[in-house]
């Protein structure tokens, strides 16, 4: 198939034990793709979550995670980020390059350039902090990785939409 | 608001009284016993004790697919949960009303592996509609009301609520079902109007219209068959059901083709090859219906109307997709044809019942009788032809008896024809049968069984005669389980791999053991006579038909062919050979 799509949509649902089992086992048990997911509580109360899905499939794929996630039962809403107009995603990555000399001093260089913080450091090693697109943080773990020896932990994708419209 | 207060084992009870609850199936253990203590002390409900859970989910099928209400199961922890898995995922897949009540160890166990805990929610999480796990007593009677709404709301499914002992044990506030408004589940009943319009404007431009109606049709109750009887007569439209749609228009309508899909009718799948406008009633355009997509009704136009939105577009792109309860919809369609004083292009539509016509005289389900032995297709026409004068409901099991079923008895009603579809479940008429015949005392119910199928939950023969329940097991026996082997002789060159019904028990002895009254049918003069006295029988009957070992079920459309590839006789499969991407398909 050609027209394969990448979708990120954001689902609001109940804070309660079982859901992101729901939406995960939807998308194993129909052979959907997740590129990426996240999950955190959102309201001032804790009763509602938001989970972030990064997908890719054809129109009519997506239009039918879309509709199966809607009908799981304790589901507020489901929005297609990419559908519904101009949207940001950020994420977040923790870097960890473990080298000496000169390789640790361009580490700081690229650190800068990129606008990543510095979290923890020790004589031979940094943890550095970079929110940003995903491909922005593609390149720059790209560029740690020829410095030295790195570990990765990324968040995963969350997105919004542009503009006044609050979900 | 209750004045005593309650336990968590009473607050069941009141909930499913107050749910208008009569009839409860299950099997009781550890994890229940407190709500069996509570059933024990009051008469308002009913238990059905089955023989194991499955039975249990099934009969409660039964109960709620001939009556429009939630069946209610009431099971176990641990192994009560998982035999019930089966008859759940039968409940998703054919869109029933199920409300499973299951036992839990106590919530301070979870986890622990404690005897006869399983993560019953975790299992059930597929295989239902929803899930609750009750852990706050405050909340055990909103979530069984809630459970009852999510059950028969939108599209029917089955739902679990896993109640630990300590919260059956606990006192906790009751409310009525009048105070649960759900937060979140809201299904769209009401069609887009503009939509409906369009759909009524494509439906009279036609020049070859095709109605294909399903279950979904049977599930929104008896006014949604009024309503589609009402429009197919209005637009004369030809129009074919789905294994599970039969019923939504009486068999006796002349605009009425026969079943669709695999083993429908010669005329109903070609008019569905041929047709320029489809409409889809309710229906899901299942495999079974369509065979090869990219060959499904290459000219057509095609509506669809269902109350679930991931139907739409699922396996075949439609053209218009209308969402919302099939009863609303078709009123505001009617209403729309009323109104505009729409009419069908009269003369195009006649051409098209003329050529409908010619396939409709190959008369696909035509069989030839034998002297000696009986053919599966006779019996079930003639039990058929001696019941017409009664109120009869036909259960099966799955297999080939099940699509003789479908294409030789003829449904006039709704609610009549309770049948595995999608999940295709052996094993199901039996209890399903017991759960109708609960629900309907008068009336004939019938199971008509394969040999294998039947042996799946024969326990249940104990059910029905403990509680005096005449359900009849009409076996109609091949001595192989025939659908498999129709299948190894179509694509495993006729090496009959395990499909014989070997050590088969002697079904009149069988019946006499459990008190029930056995009879045999061997040869065709034997028939009528065992028919008759079946129906006659006040009490539980087996009655063993041994038929043609031979026969096979045609019409048939391989899997991966197309609606016009379909084989009328084992004369044209020799012809038509299964194409390798059909191989792999079941």
């Amino acid at each position: 198939m050609s027209d394969i799509e990448r979708h990120t949509i954001a689902v609001l649902v109940d804070n309660e034990p079982g859901v992101l089992a729901r939406v995960i086992g939807l998308f194993s048990g129909r052979g959907y793709n997740i590129e990426s997911l996240t999950v955190s509580a959102v309201s001032k109360d804790e009763a509602l979550s938001r989970i972030t899905i990064v997908t890719t499939g054809t129109p009519m794929i997506i239009e039918q995670i879309k509709a199966q996630l809607d009908r799981l039962v304790p589901i507020h809403s489901v929005h297609d980020l990419t559908d519904e107009g101009a949207h940001i995603e950020r994420e977040v990555a923790l870097v960890k390059v473990v080298a000496n000399g000169p390789e640790r001093r361009e580490s700081l260089r690229i650190a800068d350039i990129f606008g990543a913080t510095v979290a923890d450091t020790t004589i031979e090693s940094f943890v550095f902090s970079l929110t940003g697109k995903p491909e922005k943080l593609d390149a720059f773990i790209e560029l740690m990785r020829a410095l030295g020896k790195t570990e990765i932990a990324r968040s995963g994708i969350v997105g919004i939409a542009r503009g006044a419209k609050a979900l | 608001m209750a004045s005593e207060p309650m336990n968590g084992a009473q607050i069941v009870i009141k909930a499913l009284v107050d749910q208008g609850v009569d009839v409860v199936f299950g099997y009781p253990g550890g994890a229940v016993l407190p709500i069996y203590d509570a059933l024990f002390k009051q008469n308002k409900l009913r238990h059905i004790l089955v023989r194991q859970e499955g039975g249990a989910v099934h009969a409660a099928e039964g109960y709620a697919r001939s009556t429009g209400k939630v069946g209610v199961v009431l099971v176990t922890s641990g192994p009560g949960a998982t035999n019930a898995v089966t008859g759940l995922t039968d409940a998703l897949m054919d869109s029933v009303p199920i409300v499973c009540l299951t036992g839990q160890v106590p919530t301070h166990l979870i986890g622990n592996d404690a005897f006869q805990e399983c993560d019953t929610t975790g299992i059930t999480r597929p295989c239902t509609k929803h899930n609750y796990l009750v852990k706050d007593a405050n909340r055990l009677a909103q979530t069984l009301h809630e459970a009852f709404y999510v059950a028969r709301s939108g599209r029917p499914g089955p739902v679990v609520v896993d109640i630990p002992k300590d919260i059956q044990f606990a006192d906790c506030p009751y409310a009525g079902p009048g105070n649960v408004k759900h937060k979140t589940y809201r299904p769209q009943v009401k069609g887009d109007t503009r939509k409906i319009g369009q759909a009524v404007e494509m439906i009279a431009k036609a020049r070859r219209p095709v109605i294909y109606g399903g279950g979904g049709i049977i599930n929104s109750g008896p006014k949604a068959s009024k309503l589609f009887t009402q429009f197919v007569k209005m637009t004369g439209a030809p129009t074919t059901l789905t294994l599970m749609g039969l019923g939504a228009l009486p068999a006796s309508d002349e605009r009425f083709l026969g079943m669709v899909g695999m083993h429908g009718t010669y005329e109903a799948n070609l008019a569905m090859h041929e047709c320029d406008v489809m409409l889809c009633v309710a229906a899901r355009f299942d495999d079974r219906v369509t065979g090869r997509l990219d060959a499904f009704a290459p000219g057509a136009k095609k509506i669809h109307i269902d109350i679930d939105p991931t139907s739409i577009n699922k396996n075949v792109a439609v053209d218009l997709g209308i969402v919302g309860d099939v009863a609303n919809v078709l009123e505001e369609m009617i209403g729309i044809w009323k109104a505009e004083k729409k009419t069908v292009d009269k003369k195009a539509v006649a051409a098209w019942w003329k050529k409908i016509d010619g396939w409709r005289k190959r008369d696909s389900l035509k069989f030839n009788t034998d002297k000696k032995l009986i053919k599966p297709q006779q019996a079930i026409k003639r039990l058929y032809e001696m019941t017409l004068d009664r109120e009869i409901f036909i259960t099966t099991e799955v297999g080939q008896h099940q699509m003789w079923a479908a294409q030789h008895f003829r449904f006039e009603k709704p609610n009549h024809w309770m049948t595995s579809g999608g999940l295709g479940t052996m094993g199901y008429g039996l209890p399903a049968a017991i759960g109708v015949q609960l629900a309907h005392p008068k009336a004939l119910v019938v199971d008509i069984a394969g040999e294998a199928s039947i042996m799946m939950n024969i326990q249940e023969i104990a059910t029905a005669v403990q509680y005096r329940l005449p359900v009849k097991l009409f076996i109609i026996n091949n001595e192989y389980m025939g659908m498999v082997r129709q299948w190894q002789e179509l694509l495993h060159g006729g090496r009959y791999s395990e499909s014989y019904s070997a050590a088969l028990p002697d079904f009149v002895k069988l019946a006499e053991s459990f008190g029930a009254v056995g009879l045999r049918a061997t040869r065709p003069d034997e028939l009528d006579d065992v028919i008759r006295t079946m129906i006659e029988t006040d009490n539980m009957v087996i009655a063993d038909i041994a038929v043609d070992p031979k026969e096979n079920c045609f019409p048939m459309i391989p899997s991966g062919a197309a609606h016009n590839e379909i084989l009328l006789g084992p004369e044209d499969e020799a012809e038509k050979p299964v194409s390798e991407d059909g191989m792999v398909l079941v």
